[in-house]
């Protein structure tokens, strides 16, 4: 599965989280994993519509894990080992006025993913890489 | 196998698929003209009831003749009952009520009083998950079974008030009656059909205490007929707190936890309900949600526009006493009162058992999927294209359900018959050689 997800529209953010979440529970997938694939699928999105140029959410499922990755353009993290800080967050003032980006991205994302790569992670964008074991 | 309350009049159904998107569980179909409900996903919220234009959608409740297969009958009204008069008072309809041949009347306001005592007790003591999920909306309960499993456990594991109104009244009139148990009839005036439903099929408990239900659209009017009753014995026992449970948010009023949200509305619940699985919400206390718009005043059984039913119910409550007078040796043991039996997932929505088997299943519904038009127009039958796509993968449908394939399909095939009709059989004439 995979959706596309643009920058800054919080009206439809958290749609292929959603959508992902229904698919989990079709395929028998036990209800704590749904809910830590859905958590980490969901903080990944809104990371992309609140810091990205916009991107990709790209969702693959097998019989014994769910590996979810999301790609966005621009303009990367600047200090990795800031960002996975709890609390800590780089979101524009707008946008944590309307009670997003509180810095639980990445360390939420981090906590219910089994493994969790940041693949890259410069100004042309980040591509992070979750598994969650079955 | 499910009973459902929410049941189809096939000869009002005209098939116009008007029902079959509002459905927040995606159980209704329409095959060969008419709607049908897949039993397994319906949890009886009443929506199809509400917007079917012909009223073809009925909810089944029992008739009130059942009463005569008892020595002693008691009327359990709910709350939401007091805001369907005007110009009457508790007092008034509860002897009204009584005169429709009942023996006592038992108010579940008072047992919706008992169980936020019991709430308020409880939550000091035992440990829940947050936020804590009311369990007094049975669809909504189902619904968390069937599409929010993970939240099973946040459930609060209380009996609903009508079933602990039941019981009270059966044991007290066990004990002033010396009659047996089968001698006593309980009957539920419900103003929704999930009620009806989970006293058929209990959820949470082995088997209800209540004998019957009773619409109370049915009994409406017998409460008109008998509006002159002054029967001094009928006791009003309920508070603001037990009478305020007929609206949305009274039952978060008398948990008296400081942080509750409560909202209304099939699909505002579901949307809430996802904040709370991604883990978004866990600084509320108590969550309180119900299916229809205004709680239980809004129910597809009730009479009264449900703005004017609420709005007269907080009149009500004004003059109220804070606090019900609970009796102690009721509440002296709580546990009688907690759900006994597990809340288990509801398996209908998966694909399949083998998770390899769902994921190919899945991987055919999207390839399915991607070829039809995405317009979710209806004229299939089914709630929208991606669930006819689901539709054709379980066996249940056919591509060619959907219109738009079948006139492409046609179109193909007129093509073919044009060409074919174009063609000179040899006789005539045709530069076809014989080989030999
Ligand atoms: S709304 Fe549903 S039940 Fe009512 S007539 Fe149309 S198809 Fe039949
Ligand atoms: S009662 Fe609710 S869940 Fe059942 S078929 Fe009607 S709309 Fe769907």
């Amino acid at each position: 599965m995979e959706f596309d997800v643009k920058a800054r529209d919080f009206s439809s953010a958290g749609e292929s989280s959603s959508a992902f979440r229904k698919t989990l529970l079709m395929l028998s997938v036990p209800s704590d994993i749904v809910r830590r694939a859905s958590i980490a699928a969901y903080e990944a999105e809104m990371n992309i519509v609140i810091h990205s140029y916009g991107g990709k959410m790209h969702f693959e499922i097998y019989s014994d894990k769910i590996v979810i990755i999301a790609e966005d353009t621009g303009p990367g993290i600047k200090d990795l080992e800031l960002a996975m800080t709890e609390g800590y967050s780089t979101a524009p003032k707008e946008v944590i006025e309307m009670g997003f980006g509180a810095g639980m991205g990445l360390p939420n994302m981090k906590r219910n993913a089994d493994v969790m790569d940041i693949v890259n992670h410069d100004e042309n964008g980040t591509k992070i890489v979750m598994t969650i074991n079955i | 196998m499910y009973i459902h309350s929410v049941t189809l009049d096939k000869d009002r159904c005209k098939g116009c698929t008007n029902c079959i998107k509002r459905c927040p569980t995606e159980a209704i179909r329409v095959r060969d003209g008419k709607a049908k409900i897949i039993k397994e996903k319906c949890i009886d919220c009443g929506e199809c009831v509400r917007v079917c234009p012909y009223h073809a959608k009925i909810v089944v409740t029992d008739d009130t003749e059942m009463m005569k297969n008892y020595k002693y009958k008691i009327a359990l009204p709910a709350p939401s009952l007091y805001g369907q008069f005007k110009d009457m008072t508790i007092g008034d309809i509860l002897a009204s009520l009584k005169s429709c041949g009942f023996d006592e009347v038992f108010e579940v306001a008072y047992a919706a009083d008992i169980v936020s005592y019991i709430t308020r007790t409880i939550v000091k003591i035992k440990n829940f998950k947050r936020p804590i999920i009311s369990s007094a909306c049975p669809a909504i309960v189902r619904l968390i079974q069937q599409r929010f499993p993970s939240l099973i456990d946040n459930i609060l594991d209380i009996m609903p008030p009508v079933e602990v109104a039941g019981k009270i009244a059966k044991d007290e009139a066990k004990k002033k009656t010396g009659l047996n148990d089968e001698e006593i009839g309980v009957f539920f005036i419900s103003p929704c059909a999930a009620k009806v439903t989970s006293v058929k099929n209990p959820i949470g408990i082995k088997k209800s205490y209540i004998d019957g239900v009773f619409s109370m659209h049915d009994i409406y009017s017998m409460i008109l007929d008998n509006r002159r009753s002054r029967d001094k014995s009928v006791e009003h026992a309920s508070s603001m707190i037990g009478v305020g449970w007929a609206n949305t948010g009274g039952e978060s009023y008398g948990t008296s936890l400081e942080n509750c949200l409560f909202v209304d509305g099939i699909q505002n619940v579901i949307n809430v309900l996802e904040e709370i699985e991604l883990g978004k919400l866990n600084d509320i206390d108590f969550f309180e949600g119900l299916a229809c718009i205004g709680g239980c005043v809004g129910g597809p059984l009730t009479v009264e526009n449900n703005f004017v039913a609420r709005n007269r119910i907080m009149k009500i409550k004004e003059k109220l006493n804070k606090e019900a007078n609970i009796k102690k040796h009721l509440v002296a043991d709580y546990r009688a009162f907690m759900l006994n039996v597990e809340l288990k997932k509801s398996d209908v929505l998966n694909l399949d058992d083998d998770i390899d088997k769902a994921i190919d299943k899945m991987k055919l519904i999207d390839e399915i999927y991607k070829n039809l038009p995405g317009l979710d127009c209806g004229s299939c039958g089914s709630p929208g294209c991606r669930a006819l796509a689901e539709d054709i993968v379980k066996g249940y449908a056919s591509e060619y359900d959907c219109i738009f394939k079948l006139k492409d399909r046609i179109k193909i095939l007129a093509e073919e018959i044009n060409k074919l009709s174009i063609k000179i059989p040899p006789v005539i004439g045709s530069d076809k050689e014989v080989k030999s």
